[in-house]
């Protein structure tokens, strides 16, 4: 009954069972914490939106709403379209390097067909909804006033690509967000070819 | 003694819930056979339950997208043999029928069967499809063995064909007598065999069981490994305390 | 555990950082009175798992309960449809929602397991009265969140249970109607009965839970545990002024209750993962549809854990045009407990020493519990009826007898030291 206590089978005893122990308690964990994660119901309401641009007047916009943010579609007129590329030098990211869009939306046209723009209508300084000034010459923002977003909170300046312009606050260009086209006259807000966003 | 005799009590105790009862306000209930791990099953009982009764029952909490996951169905194939209504993929199933309009034709609304295999249980569901008889006096001209005067029409009769009652008579303690419903013999008979028409509603009582509790599988699998785990450490934990209690004299 | 890794220099920084705490809290003294000088009896057997094995089950609920009611929705519309919503939308919310019914039921095995042993070894009697007290408010906090959180889902039993039992209040001459009226802050058992019934099982209750279970260690810790031969190991102390039959509940209880925490989980992951629903003990059939205030469930019965006192209910019939008897029967059932360390008059504690008729008694006493809970489940029907009246009347025989029959019972001699 009595004798040495085994130091080294006790030593080993407590370890093995600590690190089983803390094995389960990591598999225990798991789920509590991916169940934080986006349920279905989100995942269900966050689902890609399909809208009908079949009888979008060129020059204008359409909205729609998607995962809780506007999403901007405008119809860009061969004018607007030329526009683009020529300001590069007034803006801080031209090549769309710092900002959010998907690959096929680095161009100039930020776009996967530059005659339709698609954006999310949120600011990049501080979320608030730019307004729409897409007549050149504007009387508030000047003579040589391409077209572009104008927001009125704290003045940031977006072109017609929704590329943010130099010395304004907000810091990247209006996010893309994925889309594809579904057929000629329908757009998928929220999914491409890669699947759901 | 009566450390024996508790153990006895404690046996009874835990034995205690196998007294459950089976029949369901009288008439016997089948035993359902259904395995929510068949997928093949589940398909078929899905492509059942969307040609026969999401016509006029919805199942609500169940999403066509988590159908698609559980059944390994693409979202092709999803949408051709499951989606004839105008829900999205990420909807529940719905049914078309206005419940107003259900009241109206039927006097009751068609329950929501999202949850019905639990709260009646399988077996129940699958004698209930099975049991519907002719019955001259129903405004259906139907009547069900499980539930007595539904207003649910014999919605698979062409697949099943008609059936009758077979009434007995027994005689009460005070010597009345009492006409009851003893069996069903079959009429003329449908589409299917009797053999089909039981793995059909074998399918659909399959596919209803997995909607009611879509993670039943994965828990039972997930479960194995967490009692061997626990199992495993069981026995770690014993030799652990084993080695410090030597020091107790 | 921690030091063994790092460079020496480490293990001397965590003593720093051990010390500046001692400075400023009492760290390292609470460890000592609570856990690594806590001189527990070294005989403690099987009976003795419960206690550890209830507070982890009380962790277990409040953690479980916390994720469950951050998706949960407590209004009579979207209560039912929140419910499968975590069952089925939120990821692993199944196994959530498992956890904690499971849990409610274990709670229950494990305090009623617990509560026995007391009556076994007699850690109800003095000095340890206070234990048992404050170890009885406990079971009362305990039905009262089981039952509140029963309402929560919002299904058909839920909501019909709940009208059942809160109209046994109605039972009361004078206040009955007004007191059932304050009760459901409504007219009926509605939207406003849940949300306040939400806020006593999330908030309140486990609040006050915790307040009792710390109030119910310290209490013990003061006294020092009893033990199966329920002599008092304090008087026998040695030299160095520890009992001789004592062991520090650190590392030897810790070590100990880790394995009965692993083999609690087996059983309980079983109960989880295949069984659920138990036959409809632990998550009753009637409760997969929704609260249909039209339609009453064939068959209303409560939770199995309540059982026990709802045949009692009832067991007593109406008398002089009133019901509240059955109502009175079922609270005093639950009160005369209370008195249990008063009416206990046995010259020894623990049932080792004591004479059979104490060992037959209380052995018929779980059986008659067991056996009110069979009949607490039945319809109101023969012999449930007849049974449920032999239950009760043994049950009040077995406690308000007690002072009597343990005075006049044989005893044993207790030994000075425990049997090891």
């Amino acid at each position: 009954m009595s004798g040495e206590i085994d130091r080294g089978r006790r030593q080993l005893l407590t370890v093995a069972t600590s690190v089983a122990g803390a094995v389960g308690v990591a598999f225990a964990a798991a789920p509590f914490l991916a169940s934080w994660k986006p349920s279905a119901r989100a995942k269900a309401l966050g689902a890609p939106v399909e809208i009908d641009i079949s009888k979008l007047e060129p020059g204008a916009m359409l909205k729609v709403e998607w995962r809780g943010k506007p999403v901007w579609v405008v119809r860009r007129t061969p004018a607007m379209i030329a526009t683009l590329g020529t300001i590069d030098d007034l803006l801080a990211d031209p090549g769309s390097k710092q900002s959010k869009q998907p690959e096929y939306a680095k161009n100039h046209s930020r776009a996967v067909n530059a005659e339709y723009f698609v954006v999310l209508g949120v600011c990049t300084h501080l979320g608030c909804a730019p307004m729409s000034r897409f007549d050149p010459g504007d009387a508030e923002l000047g003579a040589d006033w391409p077209g572009g977003f104008y927001c009125p909170c704290h003045g940031s300046k977006f072109d017609l690509s929704g590329r943010v312009y130099k010395g304004v606050p907000a810091p990247t260009n209006l996010e893309v967000p994925s889309y594809a086209f579904a057929d000629a006259g329908h757009i998928v807000i929220g999914m491409d070819h890669q699947g759901v966003a | 003694m009566v450390k024996r005799a508790g153990i006895l009590v404690a046996v009874a105790a835990l034995l205690w819930p196998l007294a459950a009862s089976a029949a369901a306000g009288g008439y016997p209930l089948q035993e359902a056979g259904t395995d929510v791990g068949n997928l093949a099953s589940l398909q078929r009982g899905a492509r059942n339950f969307v040609n026969y009764c999401l016509g006029c029952h919805s199942a609500e909490y169940m999403r066509y997208s988590q159908v698609a996951e559980d059944l390994a169905l693409t979202e092709f194939e999803l949408r051709e043999s499951l989606m004839f209504t105008t829900s999205r993929i990420y909807d529940g199933m719905l049914t078309s029928m206005p419940a107003v309009q259900a009241r109206i034709w039927f006097g009751n609304t068609p329950p929501d069967l999202s949850l019905i295999a639990r709260s009646r249980g399988v077996d129940y569901v699958y004698t209930f499809m099975k049991s519907f008889y002719e019955d001259p006096s129903r405004p259906t001209g139907a009547n069900n063995a499980v539930l007595a005067n539904t207003v649910m029409p014999h919605v698979l009769a062409g697949l099943q064909g008609g059936q009758q009652p077979r009434y007995e008579t027994t005689t009460t303690r005070d010597g009345r007598q009492i006409q009851h419903l003893a069996g069903l013999d079959p009429g003329a008979p449908g589409e299917m065999s009797a053999a089909e028409f039981d793995g059909f509603v074998r399918d659909t009582a399959t596919f209803l069981e997995y909607v009611s509790e879509p993670a039943k599988a994965q828990r039972r699998s997930l479960g194995v490994w967490v009692v061997l785990y626990l199992l495993m450490f069981m026995a770690l934990a014993y030799f652990l305390k084993k080695e410090y209690w030597k020091d107790v004299k | 555990m921690a030091g063994n890794e790092a460079a020496p220099g480490a293990t001397g920084k965590l003593a720093a950082l051990g010390a500046w705490i001692d400075e400023r809290f009492p760290m390292t003294k609470l460890w000592k009175e609570h856990v690594a000088e806590y001189y527990a009896p070294k005989n403690f057997n099987f009976w003795y798992y419960f206690g550890s094995l209830a507070l982890f089950v009380l962790v277990l609920q409040i953690f479980t309960g916390i994720f469950l009611t951050m998706s949960y929705k407590p209004s009579a519309a979207e209560a039912f449809g929140s419910v499968e919503y975590i069952m089925r939308d939120v990821e692993w919310g199944w196994l959530i929602r498992y956890l904690h019914s499971t849990g409610a039921s274990a709670f229950f095995i494990v305090v009623y397991l617990h509560m026995f042993r007391a009556l076994l070894y007699g850690s109800h009697r003095k000095p340890r009265e206070l234990l048992w007290l404050f170890g009885m408010l406990i079971y009362l906090v305990l039905m009262a969140a089981a039952f509140t959180g029963y309402l929560l889902p919002w299904g058909n039993m839920s909501y019909w249970g709940a009208q059942v039992i809160v109209s046994l209040f109605g039972a009361f001459p004078w206040i009955g109607d007004a007191l059932v009226e304050w009760i459901r802050g409504d007219y009926f058992i509605s939207d406003i009965t849940l949300n306040r019934f939400f806020a006593l099982h999330v908030v309140a209750l486990p609040l006050v839970l915790i307040f009792l279970v710390v109030a119910h260690i310290l209490a013990l810790h003061e006294v020092g545990s009893n033990n199966p031969d329920g002599i008092e190991i304090k008087k026998t102390k040695g030299p160095d002024g520890i009992p001789l039959d004592g062991i520090p509940f650190h590392p030897y209880y810790t070590v100990k209750d880790i394995y009965g925490i692993g083999g609690f989980l087996v059983l309980f992951a079983a109960a989880v993962f295949f069984a659920p629903e138990m036959g409809g003990l632990f998550l009753e059939a009637a409760n997969f549809e929704p609260a249909n205030p039209l339609l009453t469930p064939e068959h209303i019965a409560p939770v199995w854990y309540f059982t026990p006192y709802y045949a009692m209910l009832r067991a007593v019939p109406a008398f002089a045009g009133t019901q509240v008897w059955g109502v009175l029967v079922m609270f005093a059932a639950i009160l005369l407990l209370f008195f249990v360390p008063w009416l206990d008059r046995a010259p020894v504690k623990s049932i080792r020493y004591r004479g059979p008729i104490y060992k037959v008694a209380l052995l018929l006493f779980a059986a008659a519990f067991i056996m009110l809970g069979y009949c607490g489940l039945q319809p109101a029907a023969q012999p449930y009826t007849a049974l449920s009246v032999i239950g009760t009347v043994y049950y009040f025989a077995f406690l308000v007898l007690m002072p009597w029959y343990t005075r006049i019972d044989s005893h044993k001699p207790e030994p000075s030291r425990v049997k090891w």
